[in-house]
């Protein structure tokens, strides 16, 4: 599996590992399962509107790793409205490429910043646009 | 420094001996076996000698070893050439735990129509051969039975699966290309039918292998053409790599009894090392009936690729036959039919250790896999909800 130079650091150099104490600041979302062979873990901290912290934890390959760290990079700073604009083929595109095997892998990630938007609004009874709520891990394909 | 290479299941570095009797053939002695000149008959007894090498080796008859591309070439003749000589016989049996050399064969023939009964195996990847017993059918063409695991390295019970192909005209073929020139192999003891070997696991060269055919087992030609392997694998003859695989064979024989136990230490030590130093961690497959060479160790909480990537950046090389690593995204058809969860199985790493392998391979190892396993437990939600108690799927 043939990992570009952008993917390898962010895998070996993981950014924002680590998590948050629940709070009413905090929105988590877990996405996947071992069956697939990947879970990800994501925490954001918010503050009036924007998220101004984000950490990770991954069980995956390192694609899974390398999407995680970087779509904690991207969404820090910005408000809730655009981090539930981040797109799979913007996290792929912000780590110049993944292997055609991994795609998935990105897919994961923008499910995960979803899923702790979901949370966090949840939490405090916001809609944010595009935002839906996560899907059933048991009904995952793999 | 030199890198770590823990991956001889995969390929061996070629013997320096192996080589030089090969640099002839490359060289001066180029012509063609075939010939009816002077030089030519000097490359014609060569393989003459190595075909008689290589029976001697396995306790096979010189007429019986046929030279192939590789092992899976020879897996695939086997299965389809038994098949092209019975063709009233509609029924495989095999393993669930083959080599993709005999897997895809089967899957392949299934499409075309033909029943595949897959045998199970046990917690330590055994088939019980009361299974191939109840299996057997009167239109069963070929029972096909991985001798040595590829992935953990299990030892099949071939003696007593022979001893139930006694009372059926099915022939049986056996891959043993993980096996041969590290354990001890005698066709007639194992009782096969057909065997298939390949040189580069065995310190010969890649791209060269070969069928051992019982005499009198009744087999299509693979390869139509010139008179070449009796006419039934035809092609000019890879000579140097014949050669190269019959030097390497002999010296592997040579070797066995002292690298048979000093190998066979050596993965012990490494097993009780990592089992010991690394805590939720698990051994795959027989802890005694098991190739010299072969560790595969389960990494609870850890994904088995990037485990590989971080000793891979580390220089060191091992594999996974699991996950993501293939870009197949299915967890290890081996590791699943010995019954281990996709957690476990996701996170199960294989060691191969070789003739090169030495006693410092171990601390070398271990100071790259303990803080690299620690370092992605840290980062991994699964340890986090072991660590804080969360029942979340996992028993403690």
């Amino acid at each position: 599996m043939e990992y570009n130079d952008k993917v390898m650091d962010h895998f070996m150099n993981p950014r924002n590992v680590g998590d948050f104490p629940e709070g009413e600041d905090i929105g988590t979302g877990t996405v996947g399962n071992e069956r697939c062979g990947d879970i990800m873990r994501v925490f954001l901290r918010v503050e009036g509107d924007v998220i101004v912290d984000a950490k990770f934890k991954t069980f995956g390959c390192g694609a899974a790793v390398a999407t995680s760290s970087i779509a904690t990079e991207m969404v820090i700073g910005k408000t809730l409205q655009e981090a539930a604009q981040i797109t799979n083929k913007a996290v792929t595109e912000a780590l110049e490429g993944l292997p055609a095997a991994k795609a998935h892998c990105s897919v994961l990630a923008e499910e995960a910043l979803h899923a702790a938007l979901w949370n966090y609004a949840q939490k405090h009874g916001l809609v944010i646009d595009g935002v839906k709520p996560p899907i059933d891990e048991s009904e995952r394909a793999h | 420094m030199k890198p770590l290479y823990l991956d001889n299941a995969a390929t061996t570095p070629l013997h320096p001996q192996a080589l030089a009797a090969m640099m002839p053939y490359l060289t001066d002695d180029f012509h063609n076996p075939s010939g009816v000149y002077a030089t030519a008959r000097r490359v014609r007894k060569a393989i003459d000698e190595a075909r008689a090498s290589i029976a001697a080796a396995i306790g096979a008859r010189t007429d019986e070893i046929y030279f192939t591309g590789s092992g899976t070439e020879a897996d695939n003749w086997a299965i389809h050439g038994t098949l092209a000589a019975n063709p009233d016989k509609r029924h495989i049996i095999t393993t669930q735990v083959e080599h993709p050399g005999i897997r895809r064969t089967c899957r392949a023939l299934e499409n075309r129509g033909y029943e595949v009964t897959y045998l199970p195996v046990d917690t330590q990847g055994r088939i019980n051969p009361a299974d191939l017993q109840a299996a057997l059918r009167t239109d069963t063409a070929i029972v096909t039975i991985i001798y040595a695991n590829n992935e953990v390295g299990t030892l099949q019970p071939m003696a007593q699966i022979a001893a139930i192909m006694q009372d059926h005209p099915a022939p049986l073929h056996t891959d043993a290309v993980q096996a041969v020139g590290h354990v001890p192999i005698n066709v007639n003891n194992l009782g096969v039918d057909m065997l298939a070997l390949s040189a580069h696991k065995f310190g010969g060269p890649k791209g060269v292998g070969a069928l051992y055919l019982r005499k009198g087992t009744s087999i299509a030609s693979f390869i139509y053409g010139g008179a070449q392997e009796r006419g039934r694998r035809a092609g000019t003859e890879n000579v140097a790599g014949i050669i190269g695989m019959a030097t390497a064979l002999t010296l592997s024989i040579e070797a066995m009894p002292h690298e048979q136990p000093r190998v066979t230490h050596l993965r012990d030590t490494l097993i009780n090392e990592i089992l010991q130093k690394i805590p939720h961690t698990q051994l795959n497959g027989a802890p005694q009936d098991r190739l010299p060479g072969n560790i595969n160790i389960s990494f609870r909480f850890v994904e088995g690729e990037s485990l590989l990537l971080h000793l891979d950046m580390n220089g060191c090389a091992a594999s996974t036959g699991s996950a993501c690593s293939s870009g197949s995204l299915e967890p290890s058809h081996v590791l699943m039919a010995m019954g281990l969860e996709h957690g476990m199985a996701n996170g199960a790493l294989r060691f191969s250790l070789g003739r090169c392998s030495t006693e410092e391979d171990i601390p070398r190892l271990m100071a790259i896999l303990e803080p690299a396993v620690a370092r992605l437990r840290s980062m991994s939600p699964l340890y986090d909800d072991y660590t804080k108690g969360a029942t979340n799927g996992i028993q403690r």
